[in-house]
């Protein structure tokens, strides 16, 4: 195995890791319309990842700068090619972010129904744009011999694309309802239940789709394999759900993001962006990657730094292992920070 | 040809007002950590209320204006790609390293500790939460350090080869990179002044308590006092012991910066011709296509100094610099100037900004010494506001006395704007090079994106961070006003690890929620 192919890998896995763990955040953003009935229960949601959502974030900055390290060509034609799509995803994270640290810092109501509205809308469209871009990362794009994406914006909309970002919307709103079941008491948690059921029925049809779809188009043997990975451990998550084992519901609710995710990447390569116009103009891992030497370095480095990472990662989850519910939420104080 | 430039304005344009929004929060982020650190550090070790009451109120506003920070960050992480993508492919294979590092070894530090930092009050044991902001610190001073490589590699490559084949730079030694000369001192550099700007404004909230509550003794807390004169303190040393530390590293910089950009530091000083001794100039007006200044007032030799630690060495101008730049790489010597009103003014400001505050720290700090130095009826407890003495039996007459209260106030953001032009200057004088003597910033820019798109987030960024800017600074100067919440206490008893000591503990709230 080359180098580049290992950090085709590791890409991989940190997108894997990115949309496991942001995948259930953007859940419960969305979930914050769709499963709480008032501002209390709004904020049991927000606060299940409250200690860990910006941690979760920097795999995605870990992946993007990753890709800059190791596939710089890669990294140049999907940033500059996907312009837009990628604008309004820094926009809604922006905001985002800014609204879980502001939203309880003023008591007026109309100051926080507003970044309460933000938390939904910059959850659930993030949350869809992902899925349209890495639809289009997969399928190929228009690319030029000077490695340039020279399509326009809708041709990143087209049908496989959407139906991609439709199937990461429900899929990371089902990875929440999931989170949400396991990590809260009270009322609330029934309710989550029951709604990842609904939601899971509904992620299982897009999910046959969708990858059905892919799988036709450019699948492999192992490909077909995550593939199958995937709707078992759906199937797996549902049955769990039903009988209120959270922890086996939310793992193998994190088993099928994972395996979906990983059946993209194994359609993708040894492309890591193919272009419709010519194949010869596809990027490859052998050509989009850096020089031996920066992947060695890089490969030190990660070799250290991501179990470090993943250690006190994990600890924090066990840190703040409790569930909550409302009777936890402190009462909104002015002062209160 | 009218494209190309329209392309590349737009892109410099917005990286500009990205990189120097996002630079309004690093520096206040990198230093309130380590200060907020230091004051949780002295609540551990002492117990006293008014370190855990100075930890949260520092901790607040700390919190408020890191969330910008991260978020602002993440465009930086994205743009190179979206609006530089030529950039990204030449440099990548040795400019992306740092930055993935920076990633995988100090994001990750950073905001996995900061969310334990902030919701682990009753969660974690004292020290155990206090290393948290520790680590949070130092995971702050390492993404400092990593892009502050990756930009001093575009300042001064080092540790590379240009590929014979591909044309790309190429990395051969990742040391060079991460620890030539440059990154060193502009780390260094960089880095006191972050420390200066974080003290700055701790001085200014604290003397604006401080003197609020000497105009008006009765209905100030005499426990809110305390806090914020120890954090006065806090402050003044910092701005003494950072002013210090920024002056010396910038003066290392600045003869690191004769030896390899001596077009920038000519063009900071506006200095045309190439003179021995030079002199440093303190007013000019130049005049870029007659390569001469139309106005100007100087101090013989310093520049000189400033260069090679002589009065009389010559130091080259422009006009020779950019001659031999254009025998160098082709093309009219024009092309090799910077814009000089923008590099010499920066410059300036830079200094001037940035030093009226270390002066201010060290009057400041003269002033509210401690008792010993006092005669016993000027002493002041430590819950009163100090009284500003001139010698050990001098008080200053109350028209100084306030002036000088109102001056630590109003100094509060200056080293701000210092580092703003200090980084403006630094890369608009590195003009018209993106990457020092190997691409230009024309050459830089993404191709295939269009003027519209690019417009489009131009537009959409400066609104976006225009309202953020409103709200953040609204928000801090309501909590900053409020001043600590003295009625707040720690947790009756250390939180142990292994969770809540007893049942009746189950159904209490959070310490903190969103
Ligand atoms: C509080 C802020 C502050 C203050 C008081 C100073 N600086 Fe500074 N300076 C910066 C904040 C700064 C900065 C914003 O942090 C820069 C931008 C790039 C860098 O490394 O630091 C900078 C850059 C910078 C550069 C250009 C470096 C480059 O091109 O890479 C030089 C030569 C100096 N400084 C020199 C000085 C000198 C001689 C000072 C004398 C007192 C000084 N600075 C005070
Ligand atoms: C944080 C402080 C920084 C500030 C305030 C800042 C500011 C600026 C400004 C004003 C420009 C536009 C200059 C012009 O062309 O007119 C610019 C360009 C640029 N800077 Fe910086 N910069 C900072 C740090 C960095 C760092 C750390 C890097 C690298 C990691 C960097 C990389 C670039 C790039 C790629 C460009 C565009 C190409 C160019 O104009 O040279 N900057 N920056
Ligand atoms: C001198 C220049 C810079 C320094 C010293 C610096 C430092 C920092 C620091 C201390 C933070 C932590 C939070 C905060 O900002 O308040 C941060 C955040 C961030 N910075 Fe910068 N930065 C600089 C410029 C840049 C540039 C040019 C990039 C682009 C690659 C960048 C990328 C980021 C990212 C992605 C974050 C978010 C990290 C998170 O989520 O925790 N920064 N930066």
């Amino acid at each position: 195995m080359h180098l580049h192919d290992v950090w085709f890998v590791l890409i991989a896995v940190l997108w894997t890791g990115y949309f496991f763990l942001e995948g259930f955040d953007f859940g419960i953003g969305v979930l914050t319309r769709l499963l709480a009935r008032d501002r209390a229960e709004r904020r049991v949601l927000i606060n299940t990842i409250g200690p860990v959502w910006d941690g979760n974030e920097v795999w995605l900055l870990t992946a993007a700068g990753g890709t800059f390290a190791a596939f710089p060509d890669w990294y140049a034609t999907l940033f500059s090619g996907f312009y837009l799509p990628l604008l309004a995803i820094l926009i809604c994270l922006i905001v985002r972010g800014v609204a879980f640290e502001y939203r309880h810092k003023r008591g007026e109501d109309r100051w926080q129904r507003g970044w309460e509205q933000a938390i939904f809308w910059t959850s659930l469209l993030p949350a869809f744009l992902w899925g349209v871009v890495f639809a289009n990362i997969v399928h190929g794009v228009a690319i030029d011999q000077q490695k340039n994406y020279v399509g326009g914006l809708g041709d990143l909309f087209k049908p496989y694309a959407l139906l991609g970002g439709l199937l990461t919307l429900v899929l990371f709103t089902f990875h929440g309802a999931v989170f949400a079941a396991l990590k809260t008491v009270g009322e609330i948690r029934g309710r989550a239940r029951a709604l990842a059921l609904r939601l899971g029925l509904v992620t299982a049809v897009l999910a046959l789709v969708f990858l059905g779809w892919t799988q036709s188009h450019q699948g492999t043997g192992w490909s077909l394999v995550a593939l199958a990975v995937a709707v078992l451990a759906l199937v797996g998550a549902l049955v769990a759900n039903q009988l209120a084992r959270e922890g086996w519901a939310f793992t193998l609710s994190g088993l099928t993001v994972v395996a979906a995710v990983a059946m993209l990447f194994l359609a993708l390569f040894p492309n890591v962006m193919p272009s419709t116009l010519n194949p010869a103009y596809s990027l490859t891992v052998t050509s989009a990657s850096s020089s031996p030497y920066t992947l060695k370095v890089m490969s030190v480095v990660a070799a250290v730094f991501t179990p470090l990472v993943l250690l006190y990662q994990g600890w924090t989850y066990w840190v703040f292992r409790k569930r909550i519910g409302v009777q936890h939420i402190p009462a909104a104080h002015p002062a209160e920070v | 040809m009218q494209l190309a430039i329209a392309h590349e304005t737009i892109a410099r344009w917005q990286f500009g007002v990205t990189t120097v929004y996002h630079f309004l929060f690093v520096p206040l982020t990198i230093s309130l950590a380590a200060m907020v650190a230091g004051l949780e550090t002295a609540w551990v070790r002492t117990g006293k209320d008014k370190y855990f009451h100075a930890t949260k109120f520092w901790g607040k506003l700390f919190l408020i204006n890191i969330a910008m920070g991260v978020v602002t960050g993440i465009v930086q992480e994205f743009q190179f790609g979206m609006n530089w993508s030529d950039y990204s492919r030449f440099v990548g294979d040795v400019f992306g390293a740092p930055l993935a590092m920076e990633a995988l070894i100090a994001f990750f530090f950073e905001s996995t500790f900061i969310g334990l930092w902030i919701f682990g009050w009753d969660k974690l044991p004292k020290k155990i939460h206090c290393a948290c902001i520790w680590m949070v610190a130092l995971g702050t001073v390492l993404s400092a350090y990593f892009i502050l490589a990756a930009n001093s590699w575009m300042q001064h490559p080092a540790g590379y080869k240009i590929d014979p084949v591909t044309h790309k730079a190429q990395l051969t030694d990742i040391t060079k990179v991460l620890f030539q000369d440059t990154s060193l001192v502009v780390a260094f550099h960089t880095l006191t002044a972050a420390f200066l700007t974080g003290a700055a404004f701790m001085v200014g909230i604290a003397s604006y308590h401080l003197w609020k509550t000497k105009r008006r003794p009765l209905e100030a807390d005499t426990r809110k006092t305390a806090s914020m004169r120890l954090s006065l303190r806090l402050g003044l040393v910092m701005a003494v012991v950072a002013g210090l530390g920024t002056a010396l590293s910038g003066d290392t910089l600045a003869k690191v910066m004769f030896e390899q950009q001596p077009m920038k530091m000519a063009s900071a000083e506006a200095l045309w011709d190439t003179q021995a001794p030079a002199p440093f100039s303190i007013f000019a007006v130049g005049n870029v296509n007659a390569g001469h200044n139309s106005v100007e007032l100087e101090v013989p030799g310093i520049l000189s100094f400033l260069a090679k630690s002589d009065f009389s060495s010559p130091v080259p101008g422009i006009n020779d610099t950019a001659a031999a730049e254009a025998a160098k790489y082709g093309g009219k010597p024009t092309d090799y100037i910077p814009n000089i009103f923008v590099t010499y003014w920066g410059f300036r400001l830079m200094m001037g900004f940035g030093m009226t505050s270390f002066v201010a720290g060290a009057i400041g700090l003269w002033t509210t010494r401690k008792k010993l130095f006092l005669a016993p009826e000027f002493r002041t407890g430590e819950d009163e506001p100090p009284r500003l003495m001139l010698t050990k039996n001098r008080e200053l007459g109350p028209q100084l006395t306030k002036w000088s209260w109102r001056i630590g106030i109003l100094t509060m953001g200056f080293p701000l704007i210092a580092n703003s032009f200090g980084w403006i200057f630094t890369e608009m004088g590195r003009q018209p090079w993106a990457v020092f003597g190997l691409m230009t910033t024309a050459d830089a820019v993404s191709p295939n994106v269009s003027v519209t798109t690019q417009v489009i987030a131009f537009g959409t960024f400066t609104a976006l961070y225009a309202i953020l800017a409103v709200i953040e600074v609204r928000l801090l100067h309501k909590y900053a006003k409020a001043g600590p919440d003295v009625d707040e206490r720690p947790p009756a008893k250390d939180p142990t690890l292994r969770g809540p000591a007893s049942d009746e503990d189950a159904d209490k709230p959070l310490a903190f929620a969103y």
